[in-house]
């Protein structure tokens, strides 16, 4: 075995990440900690499960995670936004309530149907989400960082008072950033759980959290996020493969050791947005 | 003072006293309320009679010692969570890191227990200081990043739990593994090391009941918590850096070394947990043995206001809630995430509310 044949499990592993990392960034951007992206992954999955064995079409599978995701989202959302909770608190309340409620409606154990896969020549055949990834990554980017919606979110993530001397409302901005990592991270989770057709408890084992540290990796930029996802995608394919007779715990710290050396601002320059976190009082 | 004025004054005071408390804590008694009324609500919809469900909520956890028992046992390791968490909170630190602090300091205790075989007055103390370092060394970490550079401490200690987890899963499946075994876990710590059960010397506790030594210690960790917040120089200062840092670093204290310590001693009171259940039940390391009391004890700590004494009830209520959820499982056959996600909608509400509490005020 070659690295060359890593090449598609990569690709399979960084595609949930990437679209995970993308939604933090949209939120984190906005100024709201995101603890959350865990829990709103593995409700994706589970959304997408119900919806396709309920219904029998996957596109409805799709669409009721994103619901579902953006309904989860929206809870994070009003706590820390509306009534200014603490953000980490209600992240963590937020995966609690997502393990908690997709362990109660536990759906049947049986197959589901994958997400419609396209053929394309030399790269090869995967689920339409893995050609989605970039085209969704440079839209994110222009988006932030071209226009003047981007740059008015990050104008919320930036300061409690910019926004206001514009007389705009930060909390909307917020909103916005907050629901968007609900869609993407979502849709994460449904390439998850079409990836492996079904729907286990806890199934996306601390992937959001992987996602997070890529947010963080990367910069709070889009492009160097989903960087980071494939990095990080290529060290768990390494370990699925079994390559060199590396530890396979030692490749799973990867993320989170590269992580914490990079906020450490011991490699490169890292600079959160500079009210993250921060509610005006 | 007579007897009448004695009559009069005690119901008035006892009265105020409840109105001052119910005025404090209506967050808190109103998102725990709403918490079981939303399981019986569940209930209701699963056309089952809510009723069966209180009832055997109190069955299961007060109808005998043995039952009582072990809901303390339950407690025991989110009475230390839950003070580690509420003492990092004191001071505006979050640690959500009590999960890897306690996996490594557990596996800190199995280590000492399994190869030192010393009399119990000795290896016993000597184990649970070394966890405790353990603990607490995970825990100085990114409390030292947070110092020294700035970083962020949740994000840290969450990178942190990753690691410890990863790294005591190393050491059980590759060279701690105990042979001939399927199960991840090392082999059995010493008798000397081991914690004895409260059945053995309290007659009215069966002997088979898992509560143990661990839970005592955990009350006098409270009790010294308590005195060491309100009563002691540093608590002092851990108080005054956590409300304001500006001010405090203005009166002299350096606020990086109180969040260095701070985050040490957190990590050594979570690193408890993982004592209480090498020591005190079962003997020995097994990967992944912690059932989330890290993230458990953040909603402790939360609902218990950071107060030791509030911590301890809080504590109580969810260790309530763990022994139950088997019993709630087995005989009404409602799935144990109904507890966690009423945890999780529990949370929030309590947040939202606290909230709603300081605009009032």
């Amino acid at each position: 075995m070659t690295i060359i044949d890593l090449i598609p499990s990569t690709i399979r592993m960084t595609t949930p990440l990437g679209y995970v990392a993308l939604g933090g960034i949209y939120s984190e951007r906005s100024g709201v900690i995101n603890i959350a992206l865990e829990g709103l992954m593995l409700t994706g999955a589970y959304g997408y499960v119900v919806g396709t064995q309920t219904t029998g079409s996957v596109w409805m599978g799709l669409f009721f995670a994103i619901g579902l995701g953006i309904l989860f989202a929206l809870l994070h959302a009003v706590a820390t936004i509306t009534f200014h909770a603490e953000q980490i608190v209600t992240g963590v309340a937020v995966n609690i309530l997502a393990i908690g409620v997709t362990d109660y409606l536990t759906p049947a154990y049986e197959r589901v149907e994958g997400l419609p896969e396209w053929k394309l020549p030399v790269i090869g055949t995967y689920s339409f989400l893995v050609y989605l990834l970039p085209i969704i990554m440079i839209a994110s980017h222009i988006l932030l960082f071209k226009t003047s919606w981007g740059l008015r979110l990050r104008a919320a993530g930036e300061s409690t008072e910019a926004l206001k001397t514009l007389s705009l409302s930060r909390a909307n901005w917020q909103f916005f950033g907050v629901i968007m990592s609900g869609i993407l991270a979502s849709i994460g989770g449904c390439y998850l759980a079409s990836d492996v057709h079904y729907f286990s408890e806890g199934m996306t084992a601390g992937r959001g959290y992987v996602a997070l540290a890529a947010v963080i990796f990367g910069n709070w930029r889009p492009l160097y996020g989903v960087a980071a996802c494939l990095l990080f995608g290529f060290a768990s394919s390494l370990e699925l493969a079994d390559l060199w007779n590396i530890p396979d715990q030692v490749l799973k710290i990867i993320p989170h050791v590269l992580t914490m050396i990079v906020l450490a601002g011991l490699v490169g320059k890292s600079r959160p947005p500079a009210a993250l976190g921060k509610m005006e009082s | 003072m007579n007897i009448r004025t004695i009559s009069v004054k005690l119901p008035i005071y006892t009265f105020i006293q409840i109105r001052k408390l119910l005025n404090n804590c209506y967050p808190q008694l109103l998102a725990t309320c709403g918490f079981f009324l939303l399981c019986g609500l569940v209930l209701l919809l699963r056309r089952q009679n809510p009723l069966e469900f209180y009832t055997t909520i109190f069955v299961s956890g007060f109808s005998s010692f043995d039952e009582f028992g072990s809901v303390l046992f339950n407690t025991t390791p989110l009475i230390f969570t839950g003070l580690a968490v509420a003492i990092g909170y004191r001071c505006g630190l979050f640690n959500i890191g009590c999960e890897g602090q306690l996996n490594v300091a557990a596996f800190a205790a199995t280590l000492v227990g399994m190869y030192l075989d010393l009399p119990s007055i000795l290896l016993v103390p000597l184990c649970i200081g070394i966890a405790m370092i353990a603990g607490a060394a995970w825990g100085t970490v990114p409390g030292f990043l947070k110092a020294k550079f700035g970083a962020h401490e949740v994000i840290n200690t969450i990178m942190m739990n990753f690691i410890a987890v990863a790294l005591t899963n190393f050491l059980v499946t590759s060279v701690f593994q105990e042979p001939n075994q399927m199960i991840p876990h090392t082999s059995q710590i010493y008798e000397n090391a081991r914690l004895s059960r409260l059945g053995s010397y309290i007659p009215f506790i069966p002997e088979t009941n898992l509560l143990n030594d661990s839970f005592i210690i955990a009350c006098v960790c409270v009790i010294l918590c308590f005195i060491f917040l309100k009563y002691t120089r540093w608590g002092y200062e851990l108080r005054f850096v956590g409300n304001a840092p500006d001010v405090a670093a203005y009166g002299g204290i350096n606020p990086g070394i109180v969040i260095v310590w701070v985050m040490a001693l957190s990590g050594g009171i979570a690193g408890l947990a993982g004592v209480a259940d090498v020591m005190g039940y079962r003997y020995r390391f097994l990967d992944s043995f912690s059932s989330g009391w890290g993230f458990t004890g953040i909603a402790v700590a939360l609902l218990g206001r950071n107060h030791p004494f509030g911590v301890f009830a809080a504590a109580l209520l969810f260790g309530l809630l763990n022994k139950v959820a088997l019993d709630i499982e087995l005989l009404l056959n409602v799935p144990r995430g109904l507890f966690l996600a009423g945890q999780g909608l529990l949370i929030i509400g309590l947040v939202c509310l606290e909230k709603i509490q300081k605009k009032n005020k």
